[in-house]
């Protein structure tokens, strides 16, 4: 799909990025500005990863705003073994990557059918997609709960035997709540697209899945790119689901791993900091691996009027 | 009942011969594209219906009742939502919240997410490390957030008070109920901004260069080309954000309950929903009746809205 879809970016965009202005006195207005704005917006970050280099006692005394006396990394060093993150991180990625896979792919199809066919009850289903994502999380949790513990499972596919406290169950109610928020971005992006190229692909007697996954798809790549980002930190971030439909505290993803860093009658958020950042670290590098994809244009001209 | 209408159509289309332009369309279907689409569509509309909208209805069902989790399910009918409307005191509190939220993401933070967006489009140097930037708030997670705001608004610790000169009469941001909730709405801002940009950035690429080329050429200033050319052009995406803003501010939940649960000036309606479902009094029929009020008027926005985009598309 990427195949397609290169040439034809790298086509339109290279001579935008060739015509290079002389820098005006409102350009350097413009960076200054993003300067400052970019500034604000890291203040707090960098206020927090500094706390986390400086020793708690040291906060307490001076207040999180003042000249370090001691720094060093010990407390990252402290979250890493401490909170056994290795083994948290690993039980987030086996629910989060095949949970963002899916709930892309289901959610691209459906947008592709919904946006292409005449399908009956279109509003409908959209409808259904849309309002289910509305919906604030603690809405299902009681019957959510209750179904989970009712519904048996073989053991290889989940070790407590039912859909309660086990994988499977946790990527089901991920796919199903994130899917219907996909379907509606990528139906609102969708819609934009020509309907002429699939006429053309129908022409040439493409199927319904060759028109989806070597027509539509390439050119939805910048969303794609843009909710599969969002996606991971919706699904990374989760502690909700994690805290209601699972039991195995080894089982728990990282987020909620992190807890264990909190003391029973004492926390020392100093060392909470740099867990933090440590457990933020995978969410921003998917963010920069996947940057590229909605940054570095795709500009067909799917709205020339 | 999705997949059902459509493998209906499935052999009307080839049985009639002639039929109205959806029936033309679907006749081109061969038996294998109807097994892609009933496959592909009835899996996410499956899951949706079994695991969103069959316990929203027993949520519906349990708004009416007193249970708690543990006594037999009894019948109460509307005297829940006649509690939440009269004497329920949080309520209408949480609505103002609510409201406050909505208009501080729509008014503000969804604004500034569109500036930031349309000036890092403008082929600048460094644009990806401006983005990466405004991004990062986004991906924390409600630890974080929590610990956060305290670095910035704690009373005794925080970076605010000293920045401001106020370390000898500090101001308590987060323990004021008259204060703390703009406060957090600052934590809001902050973090829905970079949300609005990734969005509107994917969106600005879909605007064809050409159509700005041809408005300057034509003698438009900047802001003509911006109001009249590319804003108009990005309405999918607008409406993709309005809804999303919508959403965000009716479910906003994290920074608060990260912040001291949501109590104390800063009750909002999905903590409250939270507090009698998970919380220990386990009021689940209560705050399931709490949680309809909040579905049910997000879904009359959602329903205008689709049916509206729909009927442009038919049209």
């Amino acid at each position: 799909m990427t195949a397609l879809a290169t040439p034809v970016a790298g086509g339109v965009d290279a001579p935008a990025r060739r015509n290079r202005r002389p820098i005006r006195p409102a350009r350097i207005l413009l960076y200054a500005f993003l300067t400052a704005m970019a500034l604000g917006w890291l203040g707090p970050l960098l206020l927090a990863a500094y706390a986390s280099l400086r020793p708690y006692q040291e906060t307490a005394k001076y207040g999180y705003f003042s000249w370090p006396h001691k720094l060093s990394l010990d407390y990252y060093k402290q979250a890493w073994s401490g909170a056994d993150l290795p083994h948290y991180f690993r039980n987030t990625f086996v629910i989060t990557v095949p949970a963002v896979v899916l709930t892309l792919f289901l959610a691209s199809f459906v947008a592709f059918a919904l946006s292409r066919f005449a399908i009956p009850g279109r509003t409908m289903l959209l409808v259904m997609f849309t309002a289910g994502n509305l919906l604030p999380p603690q809405v299902i949790v009681t019957p959510l709960y209750t179904a989970y513990t009712k519904i048996p499972l073989p053991e290889w596919m989940s070790s407590s035997l039912s859909l309660y406290d086990s994988y499977i169950g946790l990527v089901a109610i991920h796919v199903a709540f994130q899917t219907g928020f996909c379907v509606f971005v990528l139906y609102n992006y969708m819609r934009t697209i020509p309907v002429e190229l699939n006429e053309a692909a129908l022409v040439d007697g493409a199927s319904v899945w060759r028109q989806y996954w070597q027509v539509i798809l390439p050119l939805t790549r910048p969303a794609l790119g843009a909710l599969a980002t969002l996606e991971f930190t919706f699904i990374y971030n989760d502690f909700l689901w994690a805290l209601v439909l699972m039991s195995s505290g080894d089982k728990l993803p990282v987020t909620s791993a992190l807890n264990n860093l909190r003391g029973q009658f004492f926390t020392d958020y100093n060392l909470l900091a740099a867990g933090s950042v440590l457990v933020a670290l995978p969410t921003l590098i998917v963010f920069f691996a996947l940057q590229k994809q909605f940054v570095s244009g795709l500009t067909l001209g799917a709205n020339k009027g | 009942m999705t997949s059902s209408p459509l493998t209906a159509a499935a052999p009307a289309t080839s049985t009639s011969p002639v039929g109205g332009r959806r029936r033309r369309r679907l006749r081109r279907f061969t038996r294998r594209d109807v097994g892609v689409l009933a496959v592909l569509l009835g899996i996410p509309v499956a899951l949706d219906l079994a695991l969103i909208w069959a316990t929203t209805i027993a949520s519906i069902g349990l708004s009416f009742t007193s249970y708690n989790g543990v006594t037999a399910i009894k019948w109460v009918g509307w005297r829940n939502y006649d509690q939440i409307f009269t004497i329920y005191e949080p309520f209408w509190r949480a609505v103002r919240n609510n409201l406050l939220w909505l208009g501080t993401l729509g008014l503000i933070a969804t604004p500034l997410g569109l500036f930031l967006a349309y000036l890092l489009d403008k082929n600048i140097r460094l644009t990806r490390v401006y983005q990466s930037l405004f991004y990062m708030p986004v991906v924390l997670s409600l630890a974080v957030v929590g610990f956060i705001a305290q670095l910035v608004y704690s009373r005794d610790h925080g970076a605010l008070n000293v920045l401001l000169g106020r370390a000898d009469h500090p101001t308590d941001w987060l323990g004021d109920p008259n204060i703390n909730i703009w406060a957090v709405l600052v934590a809001a801002i902050w973090r829905h901004t970079g949300y609005v940009m990734v969005l509107y950035l994917a969106g600005l690429k879909a605007v064809d260069p050409a159509l700005k080329e041809a408005a300057v050429i034509d003698g438009a200033n900047e802001r003509q080309v911006f109001f009249q050319v590319i804003f108009p052009t990005l309405r999918p995406i607008n409406i993709i954000v309005l809804v999303i803003t919508v959403i965000e501010a009716l479910r906003a939940f994290d920074i608060v309950y990260a912040i001291n649960s949501g109590r104390n000036g800063l009750e909002l309606l999905s903590v409250l929903v939270t507090q009698n479902i998970v919380g220990e009094a386990s009021r689940i029929g209560f705050g399931s009746a709490i949680a309809v009020i909040l579905l049910t008027t997000s879904t009359g926005f959602v329903i205008a809205y689709l049916t509206q985009i729909v009927r442009e598309d038919r049209s």
